[in-house]
């Protein structure tokens, strides 16, 4: 069941991301060029999915200790403000802007099969594996050296 | 024309943000694509890689791709949105709709964090250079 759910919202979010224009990075970049011939629509994007998602997180989601098939409900990250988020949100704000895509758009448009998207999801898997396979690790090994 | 494209991302988004009530009031989980990638990559359990295979099957109806720069700079951009939405914790569907959505102090700093810059580098692209 668990599965079940899992793959009907990966249907929506992909049918959500094709409608909203989201899936065209010069949309993506037009959106972002408050300079330029800004094209404000893509907020709209934003606009609609908390407006389906924030009363729906708070009258059905927060109240519940479990999910309604039982599942503990995601942890929430304690609220700091560090250099990692704000740096790591700098990152991503740049290769966003650099081409106008995005981790979901990106992932929605594997089966154009285009070169540029694979070699973009390619290089986005690579930068998630050296943060989590290297990155992580010396930070670790550097913690436990001043512990002990 | 200006208009239905207003409605459509209004509608596209609607559609995300009930994806992601109905993947966190059932299974308790978050709808940020990129922790959903990085979690599919240290393959746990199965529930990522379905969520992320239905995310891409079928909709290959996507407009032609005219503005898309040259490989170096596409290679550079999937690099820094790896690295930054692992360090950050998220991106634009995690911090953007689930953690807005729940009026996260840290997702709305990281959100106008990311707009912030991607416009800056817009501007930099598109009016500098």
């Amino acid at each position: 069941m668990k599965l079940l759910t899992s793959v009907f919202a990966g249907l929506l979010f992909g049918l959500g991301m094709a409608l909203s224009g989201m899936m065209d990075p010069a949309r993506v970049t037009g959106f972002l060029d408050l300079a330029g011939a800004w094209d404000p629509s893509l907020a709209f994007v934003m606009g609609g999915a908390l407006a389906v998602f924030m009363p729906g997180y708070f009258l059905l989601v927060k109240p519940r200790r479990l999910s309604l098939l039982g599942e503990p409900m995601a942890r929430v990250p304690a609220p700091v403000l560090d250099r990692r988020l704000i740096g790591g949100a700098a990152l991503f704000g740049i290769g966003w802007g650099l081409v106008g895509i995005c981790p979901g758009p990106a992932l929605s448009l594997i089966s154009s099969g285009q070169p540029m998207i694979l070699l973009f999801i390619g290089a986005m898997a690579a930068g998630i594996l050296l943060v989590d396979k290297v990155w992580n690790r010396v930070l670790e090994k550097a913690r436990q050296h001043r512990i002990a | 024309m200006m208009e239905s494209q207003w409605l459509l991302s209004l509608g596209g988004g609607m559609l995300a943000g009930l994806s992601a009530l109905i993947l966190m009031l059932f299974n308790g989980r978050v709808a940020g694509i990129s922790g959903i990638l990085a979690g599919a990559m240290q393959y746990k359990t199965p529930w990522r890689v379905l969520f992320l295979l239905a995310l891409t099957l079928g909709w290959a109806t996507m407009p032609a791709f005219d503005a898309l720069p040259g490989w170096p700079v596409v290679l550079l951009a999937g690099l820094l949105v790896g690295i930054g939405t692992r360090l950050g914790n998220g991106c634009t569907s995690g911090h953007g709709i689930c953690g807005m959505g729940r009026l996260s102090t840290r997702s709305v700093v990281a959100t106008l964090t990311f707009m912030g810059m991607g416009v800056a580098t817009v501007f930099f692209t598109h009016h500098m250079f």
